[in-house]
């Protein structure tokens, strides 16, 4: 591991100013210390951002449920307003990775990785999130721009995300038996305009299923998942799940999670 | 007293364990201690042409850079295969040489180049990374069944092929199918395994310049091994110059049983530089560099009579030895396998035919079970395939089959002393209700999952013995044990024990044993082990081996120690040696009130003399102090055996597989402890169903290991298991007093088929292992379609 400055910022505006381009920030740490320890990252400074209040915490209003950017999943799982108000959300808070990870990994963190195996960005993308970051808000259709990327400048914080309630809304996803990352996780979430079919692990990244949310906001219920036709073609594939077989399961859990919506 | 053998004694050594005050290797600090880290190859195979450590010798903090080149200067021995074996045809065995740090080629992924010592291991790590190799890249040998007809590995050794070996006589079995109403074939890989001990190998290197000797500590299963071998083969320190301790080792499972390039290096590193060198390995290094288990590719045939009778067997397996033969590389696929292949039936004719191939993987040797695991899965699939086929019921046709008279001689090798498998399997049956699994699948039914039902009958062999007869087979160690029980004069007693424990729990298991035999209180016993200057020199722990031959050496030295008592007791006691018995912890003078405790007598011996008069209670001749030592060399191998049901329910849409209940009937013979034994049951039937279902080392076509983490590595869980339902028979050993057998591996060995006879009788389709979510998905779909277009 190759050393680094560590920094304690008190607040958004002190780590906004430490940062630079080799800096990164901290949160739960789940994907930035496993990369500089394996050597795959390396900063000259990285800044801690888990002591800043204003970015922990969870709002539930008639319409939105909005989690500060440092929140940490045990927190979203264990939370009974969420539960109340999307309790899709909160038991996706919950499978994540395992207890470890639950009491140390944030959702911010998580969104802004964007690791293409994630599960809170198909809950963004599903739930018609709005992310909020310290000099904008940020529609989460336009914000996760691919594999690990996403509309975040430098040194930009991400300070909440607020998502939508919706009608009704089910996760289900088929962990990797390794990493329990989701090889295929199905969002779906309806709204009382339409319904996102959000998919991740799938692809390079998390994407809405347009055709999926089409057939489901003309009919809501599993039989419309059969009459669409899913490609392989972008799949990703690796030792634990060809393309084709992510194809088949993207159906397979959109019909699981139609029908325990 | 009340006997302790057979008792729920909950482990001593888990207070120290569970609450972080184990002390392993990696904590181990000596004053001026060095960090190494070795430069490891990229490649899976490769020429170096130039190793520059120019650049590197400058970076911060590093104290030395040795390569190959330095060792082959200092005539270090290479790493050797511990057992020879003869192809059919007569001829040795092939084997390349396999220096410490590679002279000229890399041969897998990870093999070790160069080592960097320095101030920190942080250091050493950024200094390796400016090591400059030159490498010229070949063309790896991957694959298992490939390897004969790819390009050759090394110069000396055609078709890449270590040996070509035959066990049984092909011209029976040749007769024996001639009569056969039906043949039925089999084809399967037994899936490459990285064994993943909990903790990291690790070796640390102390050399003493004034008295030139070296004090390794390692996390090894068998220090005394790793003394031997890196005194005589390696030639790094003379033996008497050598101590070798592995403190608390973190789990092995067998590959930690001997030395690796790194404990070498480290040793003649720290006498070549005068300063403790450490190394510590990473999880990627485990993956990379421990050796790996199974991966065999067979092709195996089962004669039989339309009653299901067995006639006759045949095996033909290419075992993968990686890149190197590792030192029990050979045996693994050979003696370890081939004399279990035909399981627990009558066989009236088997051969089994091994070629070993070399490849550019990592070296492959023991894993739990060795051997065992590979023969135990091929018959116990085949003859569920059997079954299938001749529409018999599968505990019909092992019924049909098993042997009932024991001692029993078995065709190819083993003469197995005790056993009954036919109330094995009955007592499976009962406790797993059997009959009650159709009832079962239709529940399963009605919640759209398909269940599947997969029984194993296995035998194994543990505690490799005699040692002249393995020996004579080309075992390069004897296969004995010792122990030394030692009484202090104050009456408690340290035993020691050439055996190490580094999960089994000998600490508790032995010193019932020792309490029993000797009638001292348990806590008054300390079993001590892992350390060559303490003790009596021993071969360690594997092969389920410790309790049957190492246990019963602290019998026997306990025996000797009761009988120099009895002596010592008859003189203070005044009576006839004959008249003395000992219970419990005491001589008692028969028919009379008069006794001796035994610590009286161990006082007694150290302490010989009495106030005021000239007096021994040592009878002329008799030596003092109370210490005795006991080799054992048991005559035979003890045969566990058992019965395991397995019930699975697939998840038709995803193929999802998930092991729902799980009936395992063991015979050990005699339990000591039935808490430890059903910890072990339930470690290898973790491991067992791991290979079943979640684990496999796989490299890519050009020999870059895919699975280097546990991100890629499926490890099982525990919310992968349901509980397991434990149930034992017992027909005691004759092989040792204790009447004991091995049950370390018995999980590992019985688990895999009967996990894969679930889930093929689940999906009504062959499927290899691991069972991964979509293989069974792809498998159970285009049997739905053949079967639909069939109709």
């Amino acid at each position: 591991m190759k050393t680094f400055n560590y920094h304690s910022a008190k607040d958004v505006k002190e780590a906004s100013k430490l940062s630079s381009s080799n800096s990164a920030y901290l949160a739960g740490g789940m994907t930035t210390i496993p990369s500089i320890k394996l050597g795959l990252a390396s900063y000259r400074d990285v800044i801690d951002i888990k002591g800043i209040k204003s970015l922990s915490g969870i709002k539930v209003s008639g319409k939105s449920v909005k989690i500060g950017a440092t929140t940490k999943h045990v927190e979203v799982a264990k939370s009974k307003d969420v539960k109340k108000a999307i309790p899709s959300l909160s038991a996706l808070a919950e499978g994540i990775g395992d207890p470890q990870v639950r009491n140390r990994g944030t959702i911010g963190g998580s969104i802004a990785n964007n690791d293409p195996s994630a599960d809170y960005p198909s809950a963004c993308i599903a739930l018609n999130a709005v992310i909020h970051t310290n000099s904008r808000k940020i529609e989460a259709e336009k914000f996760f721009k691919g594999m690990f990327e996403t509309a975040l400048k430098s040194g930009e914080i991400i300070e909440a995300i607020e998502f939508s309630i919706p009608q009704k809304s089910n996760y289900q996803k088929y962990p990797n038996p390794a990493s329990r990352y989701a090889i295929v996780g199905v969002y779906v979430a309806k709204h009382k305009s339409a319904v996102n079919v959000a998919v991740t692990g799938a692809k390079s990244c998390v994407y809405n299923d347009k055709d999926l949310s089409k057939a489901l906001s003309n009919n809501f219920s599993s039989s419309s998942v059969d009459a669409v036709r899913i490609s392989s073609s972008e799949m990703n594939s690796d030792v634990h799940a060809s393309a084709e077989y992510r194809a088949n399961m993207v159906k397979v859990f959109a019909k699981k999670a139609v029908e325990a919506c | 007293m009340a006997s302790l053998v057979g008792s729920r004694v909950e482990r001593k050594e888990d207070k120290k364990l569970l609450t972080g005050r184990g002390k392993y290797t990696a904590d181990v600090n000596f004053v001026n201690q060095t960090f190494a880290y070795f430069v490891r190859s990229p490649h899976a195979r490769a020429q170096i042409k130039k190793v520059d450590i120019t650049k590197a010798m400058k970076a911060p903090g590093v104290v030395s850079i040795l390569t190959g080149a330095d060792i082959a200067n200092d005539k270090i021995g290479g790493l050797i295969a511990g057992w020879r074996i003869k192809s059919e045809d007569g001829s040795d065995m092939k084997v390349p040489a396999h220096p410490p740090l590679a002279n000229d080629t890399v041969n897998y992924v990870g093999d070790h180049v160069a080592v960097v010592i320095a101030e920190s291991l942080d250091e050493a790590r950024n200094a390796a990374e400016i090591v400059k190799v030159d490498y010229k890249i070949l063309k790896a040998v991957v694959d298992t069944k490939d390897a004969m007809s790819s390009d050759q590995i090394y110069k000396d050794i055609p078709k890449n092929l270590c040996f070509d070996w035959l066990l049984g006589d092909r011209t029976k079995v040749k007769e024996a199918f001639e009569k056969a109403d039906k043949v039925i074939k089999i084809d399967l890989i037994n899936n490459r395994l990285v064994p993943n001990a909990m903790e990291p190998r690790a070796a640390n290197a102390d050399y003493n310049p004034s008295t030139e000797e070296i004090t390794l500590y390692t996390t090894s299963q068998n220090p005394h091994l790793a003394r031997i071998i890196i005194s005589a083969f390696n030639g790094v320190a003379p033996e008497n110059k050598l101590r070798v301790i592995a403190p608390d080792v973190g789990g092995g499972f067998g590959s930690k049983i001997y030395p690796y390039a790194e404990e070498v290096v480290c040793s003649w590193a720290a006498k070549k530089i005068e300063r403790p060198v450490k190394w510590v390995a990473d999880r990627t290094e485990s993956f990379l560099s421990d050796c790996h288990g199974r991966d065999h590719v067979t092709h195996a045939e089962l004669a039989v009579k339309n009653d299901g009778t067995f006639l006759g067997f045949k095996n033909e397996t290419i075992a993968n030895l990686g890149a190197y033969a590792s030192v029990f590389g050979t045996v693994t696929p050979t003696y370890l396998f081939g004399p279990c292949a035909t399981g627990v039936y009558k066989m009236p004719a088997a051969y089994t035919n091994v070629k070993a191939v070399f490849t550019n993987t990592a070296p492959v040797d023991a894993y739990r079970g060795a051997g065992r695991p590979e023969a135990t899965y091929t018959i116990e699939t085949l003859v569920e395939k059997a079954a299938r086929e001749l529409g018999m019921d599968p505990a019909e046709i092992r019924m049909k089959n098993f042997p009932t008279q024991f001692p029993y001689q078995q065709t190819l090798v083993h003469s197995v002393d005790s056993g009954d498998y036919v109330a094995g399997l009955n007592k499976a049956m009962e406790l797993a209700d059997y009959k009650g699994f159709e009832k079962r699948k239709r529940e399963s039914a009605s919640k759209g999952k398909l269940r599947g039902i997969g029984l194993c009958s296995y035998f194994e062999a543990c505690g490799i013995a005699p040692s002249p007869v393995v020996m004579m087979l080309g075992c390069g160690i004897g296969l004995w044990e010792s122990a030394e029980v030692r009484f202090n004069p104050t009456g408690n007693v340290t035993v020691f024990t050439g055996s190490h424990s580094h999960g089994q729990g000998h600490d508790t298991t032995f010193a019932q044993i020792a309490a029993d035999q000797l009638g001292v209180p348990i806590e008054n016993i300390e079993i001590s082990h892992g350390d060559t200057d303490k003790g009596p020199f021993g071969y360690g722990t594997y092969g389920s081996r410790s309790l049957t031959v190492g246990g019963t050496a602290i019998v026997k030295a306990c025996d000797k120690i009761i009988a120099k008592g009895k002596r010592v007791a008859a003189k203070m006691l005044e009576a006839s040696v004959d008249d003395v018995e000992f219970s419990n912890g005491e001589f008692v003078v028969a028919k009379s009130n008069k006794k001796k405790t035994i610590g009286e007598i161990a006082f007694a011996c150290y302490l010989p003399g009495t106030y005021g008069e000239v007096k021994s209670p040592l009878p002329e001749g008799e030596e003092p102090g109370l210490k005795e030592t006991s080799f054992f060399d048991p005559a035979n191998f003890s045969f566990p055996a058992g019965s395991h049901i397995c019930e699975v329910e697939v998840d038709p849409d995803t193929g999802e597989t998930k092991v729902v209940k799980y009936t395992a009937i063991d015979d050990f013979g005699t339990i000591i402890n039935p808490l430890v034994v059903e910890g072990q049951v339930h470690g290898g039937l973790a491991q067992g169903i791991g290979q079943a279902l979640y684990e496999n080392c796989h490299y890519d076509e050009t020999g870059q290991l895919v699975t280097a983490s546990y991100m890629d590595y499926t490890m099982p869980r525990a919310d992968n298991f349901p509980d397991f339902n434990l149930g034992f028979t017992c027909t005691p050993a004759t092989s040792n007093p204790l009447g004991t057998k091995g049950c370390g591996e018995a999980g590992a060995i019985a688990a895999p088929p009967a996990v894969m006879n679930a889930v093929m009788n689940a999906i009504g389709t062959e499927i290899s292992m691991p069972a991964t979510a979509e293989k069974v998905w792809k498998a159970y779909n285009q049997n739905k379609k053949r079967n639909s277009e069939a109709a």
